[in-house]
């Protein structure tokens, strides 16, 4: 809960914000050079240190590609990715972890993409709900769409990344073990049952 | 004059079968562009500042020292000195600049005075409320079963009431509530506005794509014809996204003055302050009934808030589906210093039916009866408009449905007499709902094209309901063509008038504005497919990609070798359906539903678990089951939401809100859903009644049931929603005594 006192300063609230949501400058961001291992390793390893609140260029290893990007210090993953690469399958819902709608992986490991700050992902590889579309969807998509496991959809790529992260980690999950297991997202429109569905589709199929 | 039809039950091609979302794969991909996502380049980031009192004047207000700062573009104060706040979080100024965070910082530097107001929130207790003077009469209305009729004054009423109660076997005096919720849509509300030349784009996050450009013409100075609002994904509306709204027109302003296209979404407590929300319900009633259960006499006074303008849960609608023969009701709109309602799935009905449907189920638990013949017997005898069909029937027919699918005379138990393991006690409780649906006006073009291609385009919305979907299975019907070749263009004003996406209204418009446009396109295609095979026009069908003679299905034409007899131009056709203005063939009005819950609760921690909830549901033919299906267990997961999760909580000294973040709002997860089973409701007769709509429907019977299902475990009536564990020990440790 908020604490009340605070309501007495105009504004209360916004700095929090203001930190968290970065550089949202639209910029054409171009692919440097396709493919890791071009960009030279130790370059990518060192994150630029970036004072003050005036842009920086660096790159980010996304979804195989590395792309050019500018950020300030305080400029979030998920504002770079949506507002810089025009990746916005990954969605902006609450101001912390609680709605798992920008859900990435960073290194391979799920994490919520507002509260990570681009800086922190230098020489990591970003891994994002697009990576899992194309011209040979992943299962996981293919089951929600056969399941119906959406309705509005704006939770749903969150939902995805946090469904194929699971069975990654749990490829003969049960049902009950996809009930307990899966409570990192929020759905408004009241996906879950389908979701459910869609998550044992994919299980018996990786059979 | 033409006819249109649907297919005699049993015959369809594609409607009514299992189909894939249409959109689904863009969707679940994160390939779909809500509003949210248009970026443009050198696009302007705006934030809004809302105001941290819920009740004041502002003395000043100046924005100057935030158009200097840096990356700061331009700057617009909303208030004007002497306007008065009702509510925390009402817009004051807005900023637009070259990043998100520069326009959050300039907005700290917007200095505002205030003279601070008497602030009053608290909707639930109404004595206080009369203190501070912030009561309303909202509406009353009696009905006597016998003569001289609604021809008493207060005090003969009063004495008949004490008659009838007298009378009665049984008097159940009881308190029932629901507190208000958000609409809590998780993309918010907001757009992303640009300009070409003199025309404006407004992306904008709307359930009303042919109705806002008006909204945003008249303060732009400009007219409608230079407008196109745009909309092909919305990320939640649940009846709050029908506006263009102050920040909307805002936004194109900013972007008109700059000449760069302005991004401005609401910050999420902003949503949940300013954006909607859905009024609360207090009920006190006494209520009497015969041996059997049947309701003789109800005489209830409710209240409740919509903010700061007078409103509440309409009286009509009070009790809920069940028409007792005698009856006082009263209603008092609490005015309070809160963010204004907005229409909230199913407006009034899932309040009424959680504060009444409870109170005839303390009736069957007062006698000691089963819940579902005190519900059969009480089921209202008349149809609600006349002409309809039996809603009497309907419900019976449903409830022996939900009945077998959850168990119901296996599982029952008196209410408090079940068998407890541990601390754990389970129970079964039901309720039951109407809603209207009947089609909004709708106008669409259908095309064919002379190469076989088909696309219709309307100005309509797809909420997430499943609405191109749906579009496509008509059109793909009436052509004998697989879904997958039909192109539905939504999303756009500049397409034809479609109306709003509200009160479960859209999927009876739009089906019958594609039936119709598809059923006149193809007779005039098998006039020319007739000429080209010699034989008459009405004895050929359209099937499985080709058209032929019904009886010879070898005479025929593929669809495109019929297509390319339109020579160079396609077939242009316009559907179109004015809501009220006939009885159609093609859709209908008035569905009913009976939804039933097993829960099991705890009585030392007071945790409630949903075990397992059953809903039926009618709405006549069913065009999509799939995406119908999803409907009904999203209701059903959002009921489970307000019954036992979310609430909206405010600090009754400042006003102020204080759970508006994602965090402190408590929704379900897909842990917490329990089983939900779902049942079409489709016999024939319901099939020949053609379509009406479902989107309200199921989301209104789940608070009732739920808390129904929990006094039969504990024997206790847990009277407020949501049910937390707080309110389910203090219900306890007070013994069901209000």
């Amino acid at each position: 809960m908020k604490d009340p006192s605070a309501l007495s300063r105009p504004g209360a609230g916004v700095s929090r914000r203001a930190f968290l949501k970065g550089s949202g400058a639209v910029a054409a961001a171009s692919a440097v050079v396709a493919g890791p291992g071009l960009i030279e390793a130790a370059e990518q390893k060192k994150p630029k240190v970036v004072s003050g609140k005036s842009p920086a260029k660096t790159r980010l290893d996304v979804n195989g590609k590395t792309y050019e990007v500018e950020v300030e210090t305080r400029s979030t993953l998920l504002d770079v990715l949506r507002y810089q690469l025009d990746l916005t399958g990954a969605k902006p819902v609450s101001i912390d972890e609680t709605s798992g709608a920008c859900t990435v992986w960073l290194d391979g490991k799920p994490i919520s993409a507002n509260t990570k700050l681009a800086l922190a992902c230098v020489g990591k590889k970003i891994k994002t709900v697009e990576s899992l579309g194309g011209a040979k969807p992943d299962a996981v998509p293919v089951a929600f769409v056969h399941h119906d496991a959406m309705q509005c959809g704006f939770c749903t790529p969150g939902f995805v990344v946090a469904v194929r992260d699971f069975l990654n980690k749990h490829p003969k999950a049960t049902e009950a073990e996809i009930r307990k297991g899966l409570n990192s997202n929020i759905c408004r429109c009241g996906t879950y049952a389908n979701v459910v569905e869609a998550a044992l589709e994919v299980v018996k199929g990786a059979k | 004059m033409a006819e249109y039809s649907w297919p005699k039950y049993g015959t369809a091609y594609v409607l009514g079968k299992e189909t894939d979302r249409i959109d689904g794969l863009v969707k679940a991909t994160g390939a779909a562009k809500y509003s949210y996502d248009i970026n443009r380049k050198g696009m302007l980031f705006a934030k809004m500042l809302g105001c941290p009192h819920a009740h004041c004047k502002i003395k000043a207000i100046d924005a100057s020292g935030a158009a200097n700062l840096p990356g700061v573009r331009a700057v617009k104060t909303l208030k004007e000195p002497g306007q008065e706040i009702r509510w925390q979080g009402d817009a004051l100024a807005v900023v637009a600049a070259d990043t998100e965070a520069a326009a959050a910082e300039a907005l700290k530097a917007v200095k505002v005075e205030y003279e601070m107001l008497d602030v009053y929130v608290d909707d639930e207790d109404l004595a206080a409320a009369q203190k501070a003077g912030r009561t309303q009469p909202a509406g009353s209305n009696v009905q006597w079963e016998v003569e001289p009729d609604d021809d008493l004054d207060d005090e003969q009423a009063d004495q008949e009431i004490d008659r009838l109660l007298k009378k009665a076997t049984v008097v159940v005096e009881g308190y029932y509530g629901i507190n208000v919720i958000a609409h809590m849509c998780l993309e918010p509300h907001g757009s992303t506005c640009e300009w070409n030349g003199d025309k404006l784009v407004a992306h904008l996050s709307t359930q009303n794509v042919s109705g806002t450009a008006g909204q945003f013409a008249d303060p732009l100075g400009i007219t409608a014809d230079d407008v196109e609002v745009h909309c092909d994904f919305i990320g939640g509306g649940f009846g709050s996204k029908f506006a263009a709204d102050a920040w909307g027109v805002t936004a194109a302003q900013i972007a008109k003055e700059t000449g760069r296209p302005v991004k401005l979404m609401l910050d999420r407590d902003q949503e949940l302050k300013v954006a909607g929300n859905r009024p609360s319900g207090y009920l006190k009633v006494k209520v009497g009934a015969d041996k059997d259960g049947v309701v003789t006499v109800w005489d209830s006074h409710h209240w409740g808030t919509s903010g700061a303008k007078a409103g509440g849960i309409s009286q009509t609608v009070i009790p809920y589906v069940f028409d007792p023969k005698n009856r006082r009701r009263k209603q008092t709109a609490i005015v309070t210093d809160t963010g204004p309602d907005r229409a909230w799935r199913a407006p009034n009905h899932p309040q009424a039916c959680a504060m009444t449907q409870t109170a005839y189920d303390d009736i069957a638990a007062k006698l000691g009866i089963d819940s579902y013949d005190v519900f059969l017997r009480n089921l209202p005898s008349v149809s609600p408009k006349k002409g309809a069909h039996s809603m009497a029937d309907t419900y019976r027919q449903q409830m022996e449905i939900a009945a077998k699918l959850i168990d119901w005379k296996a599982k029952w138990h008196p209410h408090g007499k079940g068998q407890a393991q541990g601390s754990i006690v389970t129970g079964l409780g039901m309720a039951l709902h109407t809603w209207g649906g009947g089609g909004h006006n709708s106008t669409c073009l259908l095309k064919i094209h002379p190469d076989g291609g088909v696309e219709t385009s309307l100005g309509s919305q797809d909420l997430g309901t499943g609405t191109r979907t749906a579009i496509a299975i008509v059109v793909a019907e009436t052509f004998g063509l697989p879904v997958s070749a039909v192109k539905v263009n939504i999303g756009s004003s500049r397409y034809p008038n479609s109306g709003p996406s509200g009160g479960s209204t859209t999927i009876g418009g739009v089906s019958e504005s594609n039936r119709r446009a598809s059923q006149d396109a193809l007779r005039q295609l098998c006039e020319k497919a007739a000429k080209k095979l010699n034989v008459e026009a009405d004895t050929l069908v359209a099937k499985e990609g080709r058209i032929f003679v019904a009886d010879h299905p070898d005479k025929g034409l593929s669809w495109k070798e019929a297509c390319s007899l339109l020579g160079m131009n396609p077939l242009e056709v316009t559907g179109k359906f004015a809501r009220g203005k006939e009885e159609s063939p093609l859709s209908s009005v008035q569905v009913g539903g009976v939804q039933m819950a097993e829960v099991a609760v705890d009585r030392e921690t007071g945790v409630i678990k949903m075990k397992k909830f059953v809903a039926v549901q009618d709405m006549g033919l069913v065009v999509s089951p799939r995406t119908a299906k999803s409907q009904i267990y999203g209701a059903v997961i959002m009921g489970i939401a307000y019954a036992l999760f979310e609430e909206r909580i405010m600090d009754n000294k400042t006003g102020a809100f204080l759970n508006c973040e994602l965090s402190d709002y408590k929704l379900p997860r897909l842990g917490d859903i329990g089983e939900i089973i779902v049942e079409l409701h489709e016999p024939e007769s319901e099939y020949n009644r053609g379509v009406v709509g479902l989107g309200e429907p199921p989301v209104i019977s789940p608070g009732a049931a739920i808390s129904n299902a929990v006094c039969n475990a504990l024997g206790v009536r847990v009277p407020v929603l949501p049910m937390i564990p707080k309110r389910v020990l203090d219900a306890l440790a007070k013994g069901g005594k209000a």
